[in-house]
């Protein structure tokens, strides 16, 4: 899992508000935004990986059994996957439900 | 020693820039462009400069350019003008923010409409926020001198920078005058090469310019601040070492004749001059009056400003710029609040004057001064009045 973002000092921010080293998004918790999640019923699933394919941010991970799992850290709740899903395995759920 | 010469003052001004052996001009060169770029790129397509000339489609990508070039580690040249320079604006901001040493003449002219080409100060006024340190010359030899100040100044790794020299548009920018240019030898000495801080290079991939979401915007803001105020210190510095090796000096507020005056007249740019002449008048006839003109616009020099103010009995504070119905001119309202932070209340009045290219003349600030002087005396309530506007 990425390290949480924050405020940070401006005394610490790089030249120009540089981005210094490659691949610093993944430290960003795009998750928060979420108002509904994805949840995947496994029995349904056929493992096609549609949804780690059209996932924006990329927050499907293919695990041993060949399925997907989301990394909610990332997932913002679009629903992008769920309507992609050929076989309905993915449903929206709202936040705190 | 370098050689005197007479030379028109934008030629000069490329002249400086080719000695401080630039890398890289970008520039729109038509109007309202000047001779400046027109100059260096001859001097680069006669071999006399080894640098890049790009003449871009519209000033907006001209600064552009520049941003890229200063990003890639080059030195970069650019030189604009009123409308020019209200398109450019938008990458000014950018410039300032991501801390790009770019350096830049604007030939200080009007804003339409009307159409109008001539001098006055409402494109530095339109500039005052975008965050790049702005110095005033008040005539050629002086923005021959501080163009090698400005990229002194501007690649300093305490300051990084852009940095904006004024110039007043024709009164300076197409007269000629007597010049000390410098040989490429003191200049070299004077300004050492160019070292980033950071730029762009395949081998070490940086991301310069990203998205700043509001957990970093203010914070971003911050350290700019901070940094256009710590410059001052590096820009007087790099004044002294000017002076030192070329025998003129230069200070942020520069002062005439105001030890015992009672009554001061604040002046920027090439009109001081003229105000010198009109003090040296008044003082004949027996008048205790005194001249503080501006070099450094910013970072304002809020300090430098009390000192050379207080005292007075009454000020007149000349504008070239009008805050269309704000409380005065721009310059009249940062004295003003400079003033009151330090408890200092003299009888300020604001004179708007020389807007597109009217003449300010020793006779209007002869006037000017005589009218503060019966005003103060009084009382009459402050404000400001466009100088010789026909009723
Ligand atoms: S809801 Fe959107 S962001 Fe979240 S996993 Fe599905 S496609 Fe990705
Ligand atoms: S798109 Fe649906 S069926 Fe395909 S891997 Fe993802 S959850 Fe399983």
């Amino acid at each position: 899992m990425a390290k949480e973002t924050g405020i940070i000092s401006w005394k610490k921010l790089d030249l120009g508000t540089a981005i210094l080293s490659p691949g610093s998004a993944q430290s960003l918790k795009t998750g928060d935004w979420r108002s509904m999640r994805p949840v995947v019923d496994y029995d349904v699933c056929i493992r096609c990986g549609r949804c780690y394919i059209y996932c924006p941010d990329m927050v499907y991970v293919k695990v041993e059994t060949g399925h997907y799992e989301p990394n909610y850290y990332y997932c913002k709740g679009c629903g992008i996957c769920a309507n992609e899903c050929p076989v309905q395995a993915i449903k929206m759920v709202e936040e705190g439900d | 020693m370098g050689k005197r010469v007479g030379m028109e003052v934008s030629i000069a001004a490329a002249e400086a820039v080719g000695m401080a052996d630039v890398d890289l001009i970008a520039a729109y060169p038509i109007t309202p462009q000047t001779h400046v770029v027109e100059h260096l790129s001859e001097l680069v397509a006669d071999g006399h400069l080894d640098a890049e000339f790009v003449p871009v489609e519209s000033e907006h990508s001209a600064m552009s350019t520049c941003v890229g070039s200063s990003a890639a580690g080059a030195r970069t040249f650019t030189s604009t003008s009123s409308q020019g320079y209200a398109l450019m604006a938008e990458i000014c901001y950018i410039a300032a923010g991501l801390r790009l040493p770019i350096v830049m003449v604007v030939a200080n002219r009007a804003l339409s409409a009307p159409i109008n080409i001539w001098n006055d100060h409402a494109d530095m006024m339109m500039s005052r926020d975008t965050g790049w340190i702005q110095t005033i010359a008040e005539n050629g030899q002086e923005v021959v001198d501080l163009i090698f100040h400005a990229f002194r100044v501007a690649e300093d790794h305490r300051v990084l920078l852009p940095f904006i020299i004024n110039m007043d548009g024709f009164t300076l920018s197409h007269v000629i005058e007597p010049i000390i240019l410098p040989d490429k030898e003191e200049v070299a000495r004077y300004l050492p090469p160019f070292k980033p801080a950071l730029r762009l290079d395949p081998k070490h991939p940086v991301t310069i310019g990203p998205v700043g979401m509001p957990d970093v915007y203010t914070e971003a803001k911050k350290v700019h601040d901070e940094v256009l105020k710590a410059s001052k210190d590096v820009i007087v510095e790099a004044w002294k070492e000017l002076g030192d090796q070329f025998g003129r000096y230069y200070k942020p507020v520069e002062t005439y004749k105001t030890e015992d005056a009672e009554n001061l007249l604040f002046t920027m740019g090439s009109i001081s001059e003229t105000a010198m002449t009109a003090i040296d008048a008044m003082r004949e006839s027996g008048k205790k009056v005194g001249l503080v003109h501006l070099r450094l616009w910013r970072p304002f020099p809020s300090d430098e400003i009390y000192e050379a103010m207080k005292g007075a009995k009454a000020i007149a504070i000349v504008d070239r710029a009008l805050t269309l119905n704000g409380v005065c001119g721009p310059v009249c309202a940062e004295i003003k609040s400079t003033l009151y932070d330090r408890k200092f209340h003299p009888y300020i009045k604001n004179y708007i004057a020389g807007l597109g290219g009217r003449d300010v003349t020793v006779d209007n600030f002869v006037e000017m001064m005589d009218k503060l002087a019966e005003s103060a005396g009084r009382g009459d309530p402050m404000g400001y009045e466009i100088v010789g506007v026909k009723e």
